[in-house]
């Protein structure tokens, strides 16, 4: 493991391209930060180290998003949710593969490392989403 | 404190909420402070009037930035201190806080707050781009997760803990519709029904077009003085009793409820416990209905009623005109609009016509204790202020 790469948002989503998603643990107090932070907001820390997470977890909640911005015009209706991992961590992203009616809170899913498909110019981030497991 | 009045506001005033075509945002503004400056006879705005807090949301709108004085300047006051606070939906709440610090600093004995914004002239598309940005970007917006969209997650969550329902919610698009419709400056002042709510195109599920809040251009503002000078410029002074700012997390994911928001509890307790009084207390409230959703959660955050039975609190007609807590007599975001920037002092506004019998055809009998609520982005703002008066 890289542990000189910067605990930033950034790191984050370079690491999504190595099909990894990692956080940052720190290392005064324990917590763990999805997405890493360079200052704990706990403890104040900033030293870190890297800890892989799981990308299985289950939906929290969800959305259907109709209106969409400008960007995410030619992919509307899509759903939207956030998804709970392992160790309290959460995070939000796109959900693909699953037909509205079928979508459920408590439903388990995979992160998938694939990009969706949306045009930017910045960031030129990889974007990943949720399938069902 | 213990219900001392921080502040007494002498005036308040508000635009026509609406298009306002081929206006600036600053014009808009000229209209909410002449009708402050008439309101008042008594004050000398450029002799009295020493500092000016406006809550503006976006430079995007018009390719306008430096608000503060921009506004200050057509409002005639170019001199005196001016800043802009922005806290996006909650921007003039946070004007509405700065100038009570700046009063009970002793910096400034009489202060403007206010707010304004001009955005009927973007696309719908536009402004969605625009207000998303009061959320988290790189997990948030950069996955197509809108403004809608994130109050839609909580609804999701508050039905499936709860079991709220669509329909509640629709009940309170009517209820607010209801009330803008006895409100001349409101956007819209027709009312509906149930079925206009659930039978108007999906936005982001569970949140329709009616349940969501109106794009709409407008100003307002507010003039408040320390309390021992408030008879210099008016018989019938509003005190303000209680104000409570809080922060969240800017992403929801992080936060540990998706069905409360603990900015809005945070500064309800500081604002309650300021005034010493209770949610059984207060007469009147202006919610931050941006989505019919959010009022439902916000009776619970605010302690009108236990947590997830604010579905059955809007059911019981309870927060109607004439029911024992009317909320949003002026329409609300939902129905008398939401100018963004604006927002926050619009609510102080009709409070401060609630307190002062003005309120004409919505008036709430012997309303004398009033609270608003102002929520910013999906809630990593949050400002709540109590107001009392002492008059008959």
């Amino acid at each position: 493991m890289n542990t000189q790469a910067p605990f930033t948002i950034e790191q984050f989503y370079k690491f999504l391209t190595q099909a990894k998603l990692m956080a940052g643990k720190c290392l005064k107090c324990g917590k763990t930060h999805l997405p890493p932070r360079p200052l704990c907001d706990r403890c104040f820390g900033q030293e870190f180290e890297w800890v892989e997470i799981s990308g299985k977890g289950h939906l929290l909640t969800y959305t259907v998003i109709h209106v969409a911005p400008l960007q995410f015009q030619a992919l509307a209706p899509y759903a939207v949710g956030i998804v709970q991992l392992e160790n309290q961590l959460k995070i939000p992203g796109m959900i693909t593969g699953i037909p509205q009616e079928q979508l459920k809170i408590g439903r388990e899913l995979t992160i998938d490392f694939a990009a969706c498909a949306a045009g930017q110019t910045w960031p030129q981030w990889q974007r990943y989403c949720f399938k069902p497991t | 404190m213990n219900g001392k009045p921080l502040v007494s506001i002498v005036s308040a005033g508000l635009s026509k909420f609406g298009k306002h075509e081929g206006l600036y945002a600053r014009e808009i503004f000229s209209f909410a402070v002449k009708e402050a400056f008439d309101r008042c006879p008594k004050l000398d705005p450029k002799r009295d009037i020493k500092a000016m807090f406006i809550g503006h949301m976006g430079e995007a709108y018009e390719h306008q930035g430096h608000m503060g004085a921009a506004v200050a300047d057509w409002a005639g006051l170019a001199g005196i201190p001016a800043t802009r606070t922005e806290a996006a939906c909650a921007s003039s709440g946070a004007a509405l806080r700065s100038g009570i610090y700046a009063v009970l600093s002793g910096l400034a004995d009489t202060v403007i707050v206010g707010g304004v914004e001009k955005m009927t002239h973007r696309t719908t598309a536009e402004v969605t781009e625009y207000l998303a940005m009061a959320s988290d970007y790189p997990f948030e917006q950069f996955h197509g997760i809108t403004f809608p969209g994130l109050f839609a997650l909580m609804a999701t969550a508050h039905m499936n803990d709860y079991g709220t329902t669509q329909e509640q919610m629709a009940k309170v698009a009517v209820k607010n519709h209801y009330h803008a419709s006895l409100n001349p400056k409101a956007h819209l002042q027709k009312e509906i029904t149930v079925d206009t709510v659930l039978s108007s195109k999906v936005v982001a599920w569970p949140l329709k077009l009616y349940d969501c809040s109106l794009i709409t251009d407008g100003a307002s503002c507010i003039i408040m003085t320390k309390p021992e000078l408030a008879s210099k410029f008016t018989d019938a002074p509003v005190h303000i009793i209680g104000s409570g700012q809080a922060s969240d997390t800017i992403g929801l994911y992080e936060r540990t409820s998706l069905t409360s928001l603990n900015s809005a509890k945070l500064a309800a307790k500081t604002a309650y416990e300021m005034a010493a009084l209770k949610p059984s207390d207060i007469n009147v409230a202006e919610v931050h209905d941006c989505f019919t959703f959010v009022e439902i959660m916000s009776y619970e955050d605010l302690g009108f009623c236990p947590v997830g039975k604010g579905g059955k609190l809007i059911e019981s007609g309870e927060t109607r005109l004439g029911g024992r807590l009317p909320v949003n007599t002026s329409g609300g975001l939902k129905a008398k609009g939401h100018p963004v920037g604006a927002t926050g002092t619009a609510q102080a506004y009709e409070i401060y016509l609630q307190l002062t019998g003005q309120a004409d055809k919505r008036q709430v009998k012997d309303a004398k204790v009033g609270l608003t609520h102002n929520v910013g982005g999906s809630g990593a703002t949050a400002t709540v202020h109590v107001y009392r008066s002492d008059h008959a």
